[in-house]
């Protein structure tokens, strides 16, 4: 096979050969799609440059600045300043952001820190099932599945006991529509998050039915694209938020052979940025570093689909991901490191939590290549992440854990 | 961080609820976050007393004007706030209001969180209650003309589209949004969703949508966007990718020099559904030998950050060589 090459070129050894050559072409038709693409890359061609002269010194450049990460983490779960207020309804997803980031840095949270974090989910939990944004607050799909994958990412006993299954049964059950779709709270909107997020915790806390999930392929499918990624709902563009959902979500229902894979993989592995390394979450969209995790988390299934379906052996052999791993691993290590700790979207933009964690996701899932060939990690390899497993993002023996502690309760609740 | 609204020493006037006369007789819930906080926020004075006075309310499930003014101003500290929006929702139907106050709130605060989930949601309740989509289409078209791929203001229009059948000028709008900038991927898709939920793909719809994205195509070959489009298109033609007009554009313009990754890409995967669906036109640039060629020259030259896909698409084009 040609393509056992290893690695595939990363995009700086392209850079350092012809910078030029990558660059947008306007083709004489400057546009504001065009304008706002070109200001990036240049911003990335002079980091690029200043990257350089620092590996001239440091043989070990880029290196992943864990300790500072770590503060910064460390710090926000504590206390977070009053500009904080806007994520007053997020803040089970706080919890998994920042416990997660911690796991995938290999950072062991003292016993007392996961007690207090298990608690305050438990504060989150609501009378009629799921857990809301914050204490007091309805239930909502989002923090309920931020909620379940952190209590898993703790580990401890005392943390998968705060899920109260049978009552997420019942809310899950009660978000449900008739077309297999879910709307994220009472009253709230439908998208393939509400579908994602029920799949997902009902599978890890084993309280997963088919009648529940009844026609949810179908309708997800339905949201598959003429570009091959899939849209919040249908009729609407493909963005890797949603595509990420949708084929977890089909993954975890056992109807990933329901969608249109080839299209799939051609549009997700277009998203990849070529100068920057990066992705972009749609089509003519910037580079932004939480999509390391939602475009390229999908590689992993993608591969898996195709190669179960392969008869001829093409993707059987192939041994690393379809997505340039290198240049994503320069993108995040050289261009999303925020001096201070923590990651961000794109240089110019501030750091945060949120893309903290999925730049963190990407780089893992950059990394952990199926067979870790050398050369595979980027920079030193201090630098290799604990490795997750895509479809729920957990890091994989925390899921391990967590799959069978709650294989051993009983799935039938209702 | 967007949406705060919370600083420190702002309103000089406004008053707290404590201290407020009227709401005297309601007890404030604090909120209640366990022994050991963790992701502790430290909430302005403001913040903390709004919703205090919010929860209060909740707890004894009051539905009132007063407490329709106090989540207004709850939602507008924290606009993601969607506890307060649905009480805020249970409120307006109690007391059988005037939507048509709630429609002019609820625009100023799409225009002042434009990114926000709730506040795109909230109007959509409002219009379906009112069965009124009359200022959506004008609403949706303000707020691309200061982002034109909001995916929130897309998703909104495309709904009230589609329950109100508004239809019928949407063609002539999304033409416009091309000719500003032809790489608008959100403006390709509605241009799609509309064909879709209209004509559909009649032959002479294909024909059309064909001509159409093939001039745009030769004003930007490297166009993602265009490519795409034309990609949706023929899937609903019988030939598919190898339809005879289009891989005639495709043999011109690859004669001409051009090397656009998206033209090259075009071809490689029209030689490959040769392969597996058999011949529509013998034509040598849809032969596996090219494809192979063009893979390579995608992989070393034109599109080298793919090289690991390219590889991969050789070996499926191998497995048809015997
Ligand atoms: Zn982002």
């Amino acid at each position: 096979m040609e393509n056992q090459q290893g690695d595939s070129v990363g995009c700086s050894e392209v850079i350092n050969s012809d910078f030029q050559l990558e660059f947008m072409d306007e083709e004489g038709v400057p546009t504001n799609t065009s304008c706002e693409q070109i200001k990036v890359e240049s911003l990335i061609e002079k980091l690029f440059y200043v990257f350089l002269k620092k590996a001239e010194i440091d043989p070990e450049a880029p290196v992943l600045h864990r300790d500072l990460h770590l503060a910064y983490l460390k710090h926000s779960l504590c206390y977070l300043p009053h500009n904080f207020a806007c994520l007053d309804a997020s803040r089970a997803w706080l919890c998994y952001w920042i416990t997660h980031s911690m796991e995938l840095l290999d950072f062991k949270l003292p016993a007392e820190d996961k007690s207090h974090v298990a608690q305050f989910l438990a504060k989150c939990q609501c009378p009629d099932g799921g857990f809301g944004g914050g204490p007091g607050q309805y239930g909502h799909l989002a923090p309920t599945y931020a909620a379940v994958n952190a209590l898993c990412t703790l580990g401890t006993e005392e943390a998968y006991k705060v899920i109260d299954r049978r009552k997420l049964l019942q809310f899950l059950w009660s978000l449900r529509k008739s077309n297999g779709s879910f709307e994220l709270h009472v009253g709230g909107e439908i998208d393939v998050r509400g579908v994602y997020c029920a799949v997902s915790v009902a599978r890890l806390t084993n309280i997963y039915s088919d009648a529940l999930f009844d026609n949810s392929a179908e309708w997800i499918i339905s949201c598959q694209t003429y570009e091959g990624g899939f849209s919040g709902s249908p009729g609407h563009e493909a963005h890797g938020g949603y595509a990420f959902c949708a084929l977890a979500a089909l993954c975890l229902l056992s109807k990933e052979n329901l969608c249109d894979i080839k299209s799939l993989l051609r549009w997700t592995v277009n998203r990849q940025m070529r100068l920057e390394g990066g992705f972009q979450g749609r089509t003519n969209k910037l580079v932004d570093g939480c999509y390391s995790f939602w475009q390229a988390g999908a590689m992993p299934m993608i591969q898996g689909i195709l190669s179960k379906n392969d008869e001829s052996s093409v993707m059987t052999e192939i041994d690393s991901w379809l997505f340039n791993s290198r240049a994503l691993q320069e993108y995040i290590l050289i261009y999303c490191q925020s001096p201070n700790g923590g990651l961000i979207d794109k240089p110019g933009k501030t750091k945060d939590l949120y893309h903290t964690c999925y730049t963190l996701s990407g780089l893992s899932i950059a990394q952990n290549q199926p067979s870790k060939t050398t050369g595979s990690i980027v920079g030193s390899p201090r630098n290799l992440l604990k490795a997750v497993h895509p479809t729920f993002n957990i890091e994989l023996e925390k899921l391990k854990s967590a799959s069978l502690y709650f294989s051993q309760l009983p799935s039938d609740l209702l | 961080m967007e949406g705060s609204s919370s600083e420190e020493g702002e309103d000089v006037n406004w008053t707290f609820y404590r201290d407020r006369e009227e709401w005297a007789d309601l007890k404030p819930v604090p909120q209640d976050d366990g022994p050991h906080p963790v992701v502790a926020i430290a909430y302005s004075e403001k913040f903390r007393d709004v919703f205090d006075y919010f929860r209060g309310v909740l707890k004894v499930h009051e539905l009132s004007e007063r407490a329709l003014d106090l989540t207004r101003d709850a939602v507008e500290l924290n606009p993601g706030n969607y506890t307060v929006w649905q009480y805020r929702r249970q409120i307006l139907k109690h007391l059988d209001k005037d939507l048509k106050e709630e429609m002019a709130f609820v625009a100023e605060m799409i225009s002042a969180f434009p990114k926000n989930y709730q506040v795109w949601h909230h109007r959509q309740v409002l219009v379906s209650w009112l069965n009124d989509a009359s200022d959506e289409l004008q609403l949706t078209a303000k707020m691309l003309a200061l982002d034109a791929k909001n995916y929130h203001a897309w998703q909104h229009r495309q709904w009230a589209i589609r329950t109100f059948n508004l239809f019928q000028n949407e063609l002539e709008f999304i033409e416009k949004l091309l000719n500003d900038d032809i790489r608008n991927n959100s403006a390709w898709n509605q241009r799609y969703f509309v064909i879709n939920q209209t004509t559909e793909f009649a032959p002479e719809v294909i024909e059309k949508e064909i001509a159409y994205v093939l001039s745009k195509i030769k004003i930007a070959t490297k166009n993602e966007s265009s490519w795409n489009y034309l990609r949706g298109i023929v899937l609903h033609s019988e030939s598919g990718l190898r339809k005879p007009s289009v891989i005639d554009f495709c043999d011109e313009l690859y004669n001409s020099g051009n090397r656009s990754a998206c033209l090259l890409s075009y071809l490689v995967d029209a030689a490959l559904e040769q392969a597996e669906y058999g011949v529509v036109k013998e034509n040598s640039l849809l032969s596996i030998d090219k494809a192979l060629e063009l893979c390579d020259n995608l992989a070393n030259e034109f599109d080298v950050c793919r090289r690991g896909y390219w590889n991969y698409i050789s070996g499926c084009l191998r497995v048809h060589m015997n």
